[in-house]
């Protein structure tokens, strides 16, 4: 699955990282907690939260996170947006309830990370 | 090389500023992203609690082509009991911190997991010291 197949099924917003739309993503992680999303070790995977904070992109950062997706059509400040960049990731947003997306994309074909 | 970050307690907009400083520095010495990673994560976790906990602090970071030593020093309330604060699950954090997706008490047993060694001294009502040590090789 590549970032570009999760806006077409979601209906999803980039937000930023247009250019690495066909990457593969394998592995979805699901957590509010950031806490909880330093303990992972698998790096190249996708984040998705329904916690919109600075943070997140820091949590990302330093877990080389490369795709955040933000349910509940959550906003994305210009802060956030600009950390984003400089690391490289791709944004995507949606409206849907976190349950929800994470049903799709689990039935689309993408994996947990155990 | 020596390098030294100023920390600000209850900023956490600038939470993870000095982490990601020291990250970049790890990627100028070639170290393999996965260890660079352990140590960033044990480094932000560190960072966050002095921003969570305490008043204000100072990273300071050492390394050479074998080790990297950090040492961070807060002043802050201190740990009265670190056995019980490395606890899993263990949490004195504010529902300020909990909002920010913080306050689960995996932070310092993160710290221990992600680094070759680590110690914290304490003084209650004065502050903290965590040192974390990691091997580069
Ligand atoms: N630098 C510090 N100054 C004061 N107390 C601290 C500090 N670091 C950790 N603590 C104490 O140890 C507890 C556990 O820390 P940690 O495992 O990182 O969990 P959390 O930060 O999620 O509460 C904290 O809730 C706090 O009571
Ligand atoms: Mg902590």
């Amino acid at each position: 699955m590549t970032p570009k197949d999760i806006i077409q099924l979601l209906d999803a917003h980039c937000i930023c990282g247009e250019e690495h739309l066909q990457r593969n993503v394998r592995n979805a992680f699901a957590a509010d907690l950031m806490s909880d999303v330093l303990r992972v070790d698998t790096s190249e995977m996708l984040l998705i939260t329904g916690m919109a904070n600075l943070q997140v992109i820091r949590t990302a950062e330093m877990s080389d996170i490369p795709f955040i997706l933000f349910v509940r059509g959550k906003m994305v400040t210009p802060e956030m947006e600009a950390l984003a960049r400089e690391n490289d990731m791709v944004v995507l947003t949606c409206p849907q309830s976190m349950f929800k997306v994470c049903g799709e994309l689990y039935k689309a074909g993408l994996q947990p990370i155990y | 090389m020596e390098f030294n970050y100023n920390l600000e307690g209850g900023n956490f907009s600038r939470a993870g500023a000095a982490s990601s400083e020291v990250k970049k520095l790890l990627k100028q010495l070639n170290v393999s992203p996965a260890l660079i990673k352990r140590i960033v994560i044990a480094l932000y976790e560190a960072e966050v609690n002095v921003v969570a906990h305490a008043y204000e602090g100072v990273m300071n970071v050492v390394f050479d082509n074998q080790t990297i030593r950090v040492k961070i020093t807060d002043k802050g309330p201190g740990i009265p009991d670190i056995g019980l604060a490395m606890q899993e699950g263990y949490s004195t954090a504010s529902p300020k911190v909990r909002e920010m997706g913080f306050g689960a008490g995996m932070g310092l047993p993160n710290m221990k997991k992600n680094c070759d060694s680590l110690s914290i001294e304490s003084q209650v009502g004065v502050g903290t010291t965590v040192t974390m040590i990691t091997h580069l090789q």
